[in-house]
């Protein structure tokens, strides 16, 4: 067994000690290129985890329709809205909206908008990335952040007691601390409907199956397909996000097909574990070289706001 | 807590050495049950919002409403929701949802409290005073009318048919036609 | 559709991973938007002209699906030679009667059908001779103008004869042209090219395109006429009848389809059938004969009407007395919620109920609706929440402004709390005509209880207070059938029973189809359309076999009116022999074996009748249709290219321009707009007439995703009101430099009505039009916010006149001009001031 924290991770679950009969990985799939931003996903998750309400308080942030503005304790689903031009600054176009003419007489329809500009409005909805190694888990030195049987990364509220060195370890800015209780909170990807043998509430409620809950495996096909025929239509700036077991996380839970760089979406371009450099045996250890992952990370976070 | 279920001597004897899976494990996580599970009854019901009609399951236990998602049997939605129907369990448990009769008398600053049954008496009362002062037999060329101008109805569109049914059928033979909905507007 | 009905966009999500493509026209670039192939913005109130273009880039091209067109539609009818164009009329029709703004239809008839058609002879063309056809168009939502026209024109299938309605067409829309697009919509000739080519390149046998259309089309001057529009267009194209076409009307309510089926519409009564008009002597039989066709299926109204007056009147009514027709009130015009408000103002309407309807802020000129409910006698609101329709007296922005004060509004206020769809049975009629039962879950809580209840008992409260009476006038409360079961802790009556009274029974028990209903007291029907909804005493509506159970038509689950068919005129679906036009678009057919109709669906036409019938003369009803006749509730059961009868506005669509414009009209310099649209010049309501400067913008009003129309069940949620939480107003950058507006910073719009204040969010997504070397610049308006509940804000249709739709009487709610000017607004008196200082400078006098 090698508890590795870092690199490709097969079976994450087994890692955390549970048996060979463990359920497979379970992750998110998030495919923004069929996000209407209804934002079905924030109120299904509110409604289903019984969170407090709390944004908007100070009226419409003016960042596009987006008035969550981040993922946060109270918030475990975010849509983000970006408005940007159909034609890029480097003169290339928004292929997208060329695309999905497959079987179809050939319409020879144009860019999104009309020739003279326009513009593209991306939405993305953001989730915790339960990722294979999770610095949140890694650094926590009550075991109130836990791995589940499914793979997925979970705090226990009542294990919690509010230290917050989880929230500077995570490196997307995910978890954080409710004001009015100290304790953290985050997206559980439902684990208690889990364990019921049903789908997270968001993933349930998507309209457009822009979430797509599944065996993580599957997902990554279904992804990698996706991915396929997007880039057959055209839109060449189609990736994956946190699909990569090699990237810095090991790959991430809850993954996403995005339609230009991760920064456009605010999220980190090169994610990677906090604790990668740690030793692997001793927490307090980890803990004492986790401060200094923290402030690494707390810059990063203060250069993007 | 037990002695034996202290997580670090779970750590200490099980696969989960560095205590951060199975051996992290408090009771509470391992009572976790989805309250769709403990539900006294599954109802099938319909969205009140838009007209999509998208199938929703109702949870329902001791009474109370506690959870509404979407029924993935519906052809018609299959099992989503928008932001509004996933919401519409607030609709229903919002403690600011107003539950009793308010009144707010004539030239009144305030509202007062009513008896359901005392402000469905006065109502047709109202009614029926306002249909006598304001009934009209004929018009001026003797066309025959049977009708009051005197009072109307405009309705929202997330009435129940049965309740349109009612509601025209009632307004009808009180001879009240300015009866009017939503789709009007 | 992605931003108001985002769980219905699943299936364009999933057509266009097939392949479809998606184009979205619209004046703002929503949610839609940014999934659709192409976003075309164009002027709000502009559509006719760009609609119309498609219709002309089809005849011009003839790449209509000619046999259809032919054989389904009324291209080849001959018009009589008394019809004049409106391209031969300066911008109108003949028939129209300057001094009453009306139109007679009697030069819009077939040749030798005059005599059949005489519209003069209908109901509520009465005596009097008013012409407005009030809610005629809608009197023909159940597929069909119940109006009398020639059930068998003489017809030029070679559609060569100059007066055939083909060539009308084609002359009618010459003018209609991208160069016009552009002037008018502001969309240029390669865009329209594109949609053009597109739209005909997925029609025909093989290909169906289909139109999806809202409020953005209906809330119009000329809203009926843009639906119309659409109806050439895929009729010309075979697109009508037939799997993936269609032009889908996505409604905002969970019943709205509901509430006009079984109306709670002044001018209808359940089913579509037209409420009688006020007449010296009108007995039953003239009613129908004046307002039913003879032919196609309208040939039985009179056996839906004596079945709904025993539904009502039970035993009471009887051959003898006519059935209980003398029980129905009457009309004698415009009796809709526009001129009612005006009767609150004036006084002579002195009670209202509002039942889940909040016109404070969802309704036209808020002001107007807001001084009408502070000179009642009485109001009753059923809500859930302390609406601003229920606090009017207390918090009216006309109490800040000194126009109202609370210790002078007389109005007694009864707020009861209403039960929602959890706590209480009962169907709601989606926007594809389904009806779905919901059971209820839980009892409502506190004083909540259902509308059902409410009409119920407080009808029990009436009779009980009439019982004895010797009136006349109270025969028909006392004579009414109102005996329903009761059932629960509070007596809530049964909805079950309310469904059965609806389906109707017959002589054997319940009905299973309106086929069943006689005109002989036989048969009791509360709505035919909805007969069979209860086929064998089983409650259809409840029906759940779970979709992936079934076939993709998914008939077994609930029930769609009318026969649980689920697309309309089906029959079009298959050529004129009965086979499928193609086998990729296959959906209902002729078998030739069995000798019927068959297919995914139920086949929408008689069962057995071979496509190769052709009527006898004298026949009537169904008997008269032939078996290539698809539009069974048409008197001629061809689809209506050109409307002999039934619009008030004219036979075709034509452009004209919003009843506030910044514009003149490029086809019609003398006729701005619809020249018959429904006015209501008076002091307060004072609406801008083309020309000036003063109000140089065009609003548009509209939702979003995150609410429900005028918030009442979203303003209140903490959920919702977070995600938008306080009312803004989207403009183009360039429009923010022209008048300084700032992102975040807030704004005044001002119209002749009044100014309201909005943040401000400066979007690429509103787009400044070029029309020709004009630019125009649209401001989009969400209308959800109020004083109260959580999320708040100014009501955005404080801002719109009143002028409406001559057939629907819809106000227009999409296109209207305003000024804009950064900064919040004045409070009190000064806000009345501002407003007058804009109207003065505009030269708008006291009369409107």
């Amino acid at each position: 067994m090698t508890h590795s924290l870092y690199g490709p991770l097969p079976d994450v679950a087994g890692d955390a000690g549970y048996d060979h009969g463990h359920p497979p990985r379970m992750g998110f799939f998030t495919d923004t290129s069929v996000c209407i931003g209804c934002k079905a996903c924030e109120v299904a998750c509110k409604e289903w985890n019984l969170l407090p309400t709390g944004a908007g308080a100070d009226g419409i942030s003016g960042l596009s329709y987006d008035n969550t503005q981040a993922l946060g304790a109270n918030t475990w689903r975010h849509v983000a809205f970006v408005e940007q031009p159909a034609t890029r600054p480097d003169g290339s176009v928004d292929a997208l909206a060329a695309a999905g003419t497959a079987d179809a007489v050939d319409l020879g329809m144009p860019t999104v908008g009309a020739p003279d500009g326009g513009v593209r409005w991306l939405m993305s909805s953001d989730v915790c990335k339960h990722c294979t190694h999770a610095a949140c888990l890694d650094v926590c030195p009550t075991g109130a952040l836990f791995r589940t049987e499914f793979g997925t990364v979970v705090v226990q509220p009542d294990v919690c007691n509010g230290c917050g060195y989880c929230v500077p370890a995570c490196p997307y800015g995910v978890i954080d601390q409710r004001h009015d209780d100290g304790r953290v909170f985050k997206c559980t990807m439902c684990y208690d409907r889990l364990g019921a043998g049903m789908e997270p509430a968001c993933a349930k409620a998507c309209p457009t199956d822009s979430i797509q809950f599944g065996e993580l495996d599957e997902l990554r096909e279904r992804a990698d397909a996706r991915l396929a025929a997007l880039h057959d239509d055209g839109v060449a700036d189609a990736r994956l996000y946190g699909r990569d077991p090699d990237d810095g996380v090991g790959g991430d839970g809850a993954f996403f097909l995005l339609l230009d760089e991760p920064e456009t979406y605010g999220l980190p371009p090169d994610p990677v574990v906090t604790t990668r450099d740690l030793p692997s045996i001793a927490k307090h250890v980890a803990l004492a070289a986790g401060a200094v992952a923290v402030a690494a990370v707390a810059a990063f976070l203060g250069g993007r706001r | 807590m037990t002695f034996l279920g202290w997580p670090v001597l779970r750590q200490l004897a099980g696969a989960d050495r560095l205590g951060r899976g199975a051996a992290a494990r408090s009771r509470r996580t391992d009572g976790l049950t989805a309250r769709t599970e403990t539900a006294d009854a599954v109802v099938r019901s319909v969205c009140p919002y838009c007209a999509v009609g998208c199938g929703q399951r109702v949870y329902v236990k001791d009474g109370a409403v506690t959870q509404i998602e979407g029924d993935p049997d519906s052809p018609v939605s299959r099992g989503r929701l928008c932001p509004k129907g996933s919401a519409s369990k607030q609709l229903v448990t919002n403690p600011d949802r107003v539950t009793t009769v308010r009144y707010r008398r004539p030239y009144g600053t305030e509202w007062e409290e009513l008896d359901l049954d005392t402000a469905m008496d006065m109502i047709a009362d109202r009614v029926l005073a306002t249909r006598r002062e304001t009934w009209q037999d004929t018009d001026s060329d003797g066309r025959v009318l049977n009708r009051t101008l005197g009072f109307a109805h405009l309705g929202g569109a997330t009435l129940d048919n049965e309740e349109n049914y009612l509601a025209k059928k009632l307004y009808t033979a009180l001879g009240a036609i300015q009866v009017e909905n939503q789709a009007r507007i | 559709m992605a931003e108001c009905h985002p769980v219905g966009f699943q299936w364009v999500v999933e057509a266009k991973k097939r392949g479809a493509t998606v184009i979205h026209v619209d004046p703002r670039f929503t949610r839609t938007s940014a999934l659709a192939d192409l976003h075309v913005p164009l002027r709000a109130g502009s559509d006719i002209a760009f609609l119309g273009a498609l219709v002309n880039h089809v005849l011009t091209r003839e790449a209509d699906f000619r046999e259809y067109v032919v054989a389904y539609t009324n291209a080849a009818a001959i018009l009589s030679d008394e019809f004049v164009d409106t391209e031969d009329l300066a911008g109108v029709f003949s028939g129209y009667d300057p001094d009453t703004g009306s139109y007679s239809a009697t030069s819009w008839q077939y040749e030798g059908a005059s005599e059949a058609s005489a519209a003069g002879s209908r109901d509520q063309w009465d005596e009097a001779g008013v012409g407005h056809e009030a809610g005629r168009a809608e009197a023909a939502g159940s597929g069909g103008a119940a109006g009398a026209a020639s059930a068998r024109p003489e017809r030029d299938e070679t559609l060569t004869h100059p007066r055939c309605v083909y060539q009308v067409l084609k002359r009618h829309f010459a003018r209609y042209t991208p160069e016009l697009v552009e002037r008018v919509c502001g969309i240029d000739p390669r865009t329209f090219a594109r949609i053009a080519e597109a739209v005909v390149a997925n029609s025909g046998r093989d290909r169906t395109t289909a139109f999806v259309y809202s409020v953005g089309w209906t809330q119009h001057t000329v809203g009926a006429q843009y639906i119309r529009t659409a109806s050439i267009l895929q009729l010309l194209l075979g697109n009508i009848g037939r799997p993936g076409g269609g032009i889908m009307a996505l409604r905002g309510h969970a019943s709205i389809q509901g509430s006009t089926d079984i109306p709670t519409l002044f001018n209808l009564l359940p089913g579509y059938i037209p409420m009688p008009h006020a007449h010296q002597h009108e007995d039953l039989d003239a009613f129908v004969a004046a307002d039913a066709g003879r032919t196609g299926y309208w040939g039985h109204m009179r056996a839906y009407l004596v079945s709904l007056l025993k539904s009502w009147w039970g035993d009471a009514a009887r051959e003898d007395n006519d059935w209980c027709f003398g029980h129905l009130p009457r009309l004698t015009g415009d009796h809709g919620t526009y001129s009612t408000v005006m009767g609150q103002v004036d006084g002579s309407v002195k009670g209202y109920f509002l039942v889940g309807e909040n016109p404070a802020v969802g309704s036209a000129h808020g002001k107007l609706q807001r001084l009408g409910l502070a000179n009642l006698d009485w109001l009753v609101v059923r809500d859930f929440s302390l609406i601003e329709s229920a606090t009017f007296w207390q918090n009216a922005p006309e109490i800040e402004t000194g126009e109202l004060s609370t210790e002078t509004i007389g109005t007694e206020v009864f707020f009861l709390p209403a039960a929602s769809h959890v706590e209480k049975d009962g169907t709601f009629t989606n926007t594809q005509r389904l009806l779905q039962w919901h059971h209820k879950a839980i009892e409502p809580p506190g004083d909540a209880r259902s509308d059902l209840w409410f009409f119920y008992h407080l009808g029990r409260a009436i009779r009980r207070k009439l019982a004895g009476s010797t009136d006349p006038r109270d025969r028909p409360v006392l004579d009414l059938v109102w005996d329903y079961p009761t059932e629960g802790r509070y007596d809530d009556p049964s909805a079950e029973a309310v469904l059965a009274e609806i389906n109707g029974f017959g002589p054997d028990g319940p009905l299973s189809s309106y086929t069943q209903l006689r005109d002989d007291g036989s048969t009791r029907c509360g709505c035919w359309i909805y007969c069979g909804c209860r086929a064998d005493g089983v409650n259809q509506t409840a029906r759940r076999k779970p979709g992936h159970e079934q076939s993709w038509v998914a008939p077994e689950w609930g029930w769609a009116w009318p026969a649980n068919r689920r697309i309309l005129y089906n029959r079009a679906s298959a050529d004129p022999d009965g086979n499928p036009w193609s086998e990729r678009k296959r959906y209902v057919w002729w078998d030739a074996d069995e000798r019927r109709w068959t297919g995914a669906d139920v086949p929408d036409f008689e069962p057995t009748k071979d496509p190769a019938y052709r009527p006898p003369p004298d026949a009537t009803a169904e008997d008269a249709l032939a078996g290539v006749d698809p539009f069974i509730m048409q008197t001629d059961g061809k689809g209506w290219l050109f409307v002999p009868t039934g619009l008030a506005d004219g036979p075709l669509p034509t452009h004209y321009e919003p009843a506030e414009s910044v514009l003149r009209n490029p086809l019609y310099p003398t006729r701005q707009s619809n020249p018959v649209r429904q006015r209501y010049p008076r002091p307060d309501n004072p609406i801008h007439q083309f020309g000036g400067d003063v109000y140089p913008y065009v609003f548009t009003t509209y939702r979003l995703t995150e609410h429900h129309t005028a918030g009442g069940m979203s303003r209140t949620l903490p959920y919702l009101a977070e995600l938008q939480p306080e009312m803004f107003c989207e403009v183009s950058p360039a429009l923010a430099a022209e008048r300084g507006l700032t992102h975040g910073g807030w704004a005044t719009v001002v119209t002749p009505r009044t100014a309201i204040e909005a943040r401000v969010l400066v979007t690429a997504r509103i787009r400044p039009l070029r029309l020709g070397d004009t630019t125009v610049h649209q401001i989009g308006l969400p209308y959800h916010w109020g004083s109260n509940g959580i999320a708040t804000g100014d009501a955005a249709n404080d801002l719109l006149g009143i002028e409406l739709d001559p057939n629907v009487y819809i106000q227009e709610a999409k296109a209207a001009t305003c000024d804009i000017r950064p900064g919040r607004r004045p409070r009190g008196p000064e806000l009345l001031a501002l407003v007058r200082a804009y109207r003065r400078r505009a030269g708008i006098g006291e009369d409107g």
